[in-house]
């Protein structure tokens, strides 16, 4: 049974990290078939660091997420807060409000967004598809994936400090930003990571929002319709470490945490 | 104090209701409107035309929540099963393909099931004929089980390591035998993960156009391919967007409320017993 169990999961590992794997070891390969192998190279990712549209859609990524990550971090600790001192039934239905979007399929959030934005320029003349936009979505579905992380944080907290703070004579302002937030910080941190590595790699809710604004995941969608450059490889296998790493950070912090707490 | 409460929570709310509830009542809204802005009932009708789509969509996103679940279920029950300290690592392996391009996997499968592919050149090297996998109903269901697996596990793995390990005890202690304690015992007791796995799994299956449009060759048409088709597509129109969204929204509220009463019907029965 013991090595039945052991087979098995096996089997689905490799399932779930055969493509991922594949993917890493064409970037390498020196010709531009996907199936035949035809020596080692590096020229690929040399080539994806001169790829201008590449580039520049990375940049603009990077851009959206940290954008959508700050604010979604900031909009969700306060409503976490908020949310911990409410009254039942407004917890509740905020707590639903916040459930929509991750019930939602993406593709309807998606098209929901975009009939908005259009409306909205048609008839105000503001947010015009692209950064800005795409920005908004981005942090829309962010937020409460920020609000489920700095929760728990607030639950732990011991709020007598915040109060004694208070009594000690330090206005509410200072004593929230003096003794709460370091108290949530790893909370906040790891909703801010979250938001991050979400908004990188969104592409459905991206894709209906934002007009012609290049990201990656947007530039991948155009260049696997049409012919594939090995040099999508490239990217995958950098946006593949980039993210096993964050999600390393992620998990050392909270194995610390569960340290510390023990 | 109770004014700044209320502070804390007004960018939140007032976010929310912009970017939130205002878009998805502007799809209810679309869906009943025509493109004169007066009120029909005909996008709706409209719709109704593509039911043949619908039913493919229910029926690939049914079976690829089905297989799911019975690759999923022994694989989260095998990882409760580790010791504590793995149990950690395996479910981070787990979530790393999660967190990973879900295109760059995607098309990392259409390289894998082309008809001059891997896995074909690993057919024919064992001396059988190739076998025609990409564009087939088949491989999108593949594409939808590979990207979803996991929110099928993760549920699942979680409500059998919060079980209290007493309750097996004491069934052993009344002679309950293997299969006995997992019919009446563990089963019931993970049955809430196994159900929010299935909605985690369904709703992005029945409502994807990216999987279809990769690994079913645009051929294949699902709900999905006919919202994008609506909107970005040649054929645009989002009032008729609008009003399939919706159907798919109702669809999915349909299935979460089953779901809900299996869930609780099943809890009932618990108590019952």
């Amino acid at each position: 049974m013991k090595i039945l169990s052991k087979i098995y999961m096996t089997l689905i590992f490799i399932f779930l990290y055969a493509p991922i794997f594949v993917l890493i070891a064409f970037s390498f390969n020196n010709s531009k078939s996907r199936i035949v192998w035809s020596g080692f190279t590096f020229k690929w990712y040399l080539r994806l660091f001169e790829n201008q549209d590449i580039l520049h859609a990375f940049y603009n990524t990077i851009i959206i997420a940290s954008v959508s990550a700050i604010i979604a971090t900031v909009l969700g600790t306060a409503a976490a807060v908020g949310i911990y001192k409410s009254k039942k039934w407004q917890k509740k239905l905020i707590i639903n409000i916040t459930n929509l979007p991750m019930i939602n399929p993406e593709i309807v959030t998606g098209v929901s967004l975009m009939i908005f934005f259009v409306l909205i320029y048609n008839i105000f003349g503001f947010f015009k598809p692209g950064l800005i936009t795409r920005s908004c979505a981005h942090t829309t579905f962010c937020v409460p994936y920020v609000i489920l992380s700095v929760m728990p944080k607030i639950r732990q907290m011991d709020y007598h400090t915040y109060e004694a703070a208070q009594d000690l004579g330090c206005n509410p302002i200072i004593a929230f930003i003096k003794v709460v937030i370091p108290q949530i910080m790893p909370g906040i941190i790891t909703g801010m990571i979250m938001s991050f590595t979400m908004s990188i790699d969104d592409f459905v809710i991206s894709y209906f929002v934002g007009g012609t604004v290049q990201t990656l995941p947007i530039a991948v969608y155009s260049m696997t319709r049409k012919i594939v450059s090995p040099e999508i490889n490239a990217l995958s296998s950098v946006l593949f470490i980039t993210v096993f790493v964050l999600l390393i950070v992620i998990n050392l912090r909270q194995a610390k945490d569960k340290k510390i707490k023990n | 104090m109770k004014i700044k409460l209320k502070l804390n929570l007004l960018p939140y709310i007032l976010w929310m209701t912009l970017f939130v509830l205002i878009p998805l009542m502007l799809i209810i809204a679309f869906a009943f409107t025509t493109p004169e802005g007066t009120f029909t009932f005909n996008n709706i009708i409209y719709a109704t035309k593509y039911s043949a789509v619908f039913g493919r969509s229910i029926v690939f996103g049914a079976i690829a929540t089905i297989i799911c679940f019975i690759i999923g279920y022994p694989m989260a029950y095998f990882i409760s099963k580790t010791k504590i300290k793995y149990q950690s690592v395996f479910i981070m392996l787990l979530m790393i393909p999660m967190w990973t391009s879900f295109l760059l996997r995607t098309y990392a499968w259409m390289t894998i099931l082309e008809y001059n592919g891997l896995l074909n050149k690993v057919v024919s090297f064992f001396g059988f004929e190739k076998i025609n996998m990409i564009n087939t109903p088949g491989a999108i269901i593949l594409g939808m089980i590979y990207n979803f697996l996991p929110y099928m596990i993760l549920p699942i793995y979680t409500a059998l390591s919060k079980m209290d390990k007493r309750v097996i005890e004491a069934a052993q202690d009344l002679g309950a035998n293997k299969l006995t304690i997992f019919k009446k015992v563990i089963f019931p007791l993970s049955l809430s993960g196994v159900i929010s796995g299935i909605t985690m799994v369904f709703v992005p299956s029945v409502s994807t156009f990216v999987i279809s449009k990769m690994l079913g060759g645009g051929a294949i048409l699902v709900i999905g391919d006919l919202i994008e088709m609506q909107f970005l597509g040649n054929s645009y129109n989002p009032y008729l967007g609008s009003a399939i969204s919706l159907i798919l929204m109702v669809i999915i509220l349909i299935c979460m409320g089953i779901m809900n009463q299996l869930e609780d019907y099943s809890a009932n029965q618990n108590k019952v017993k």
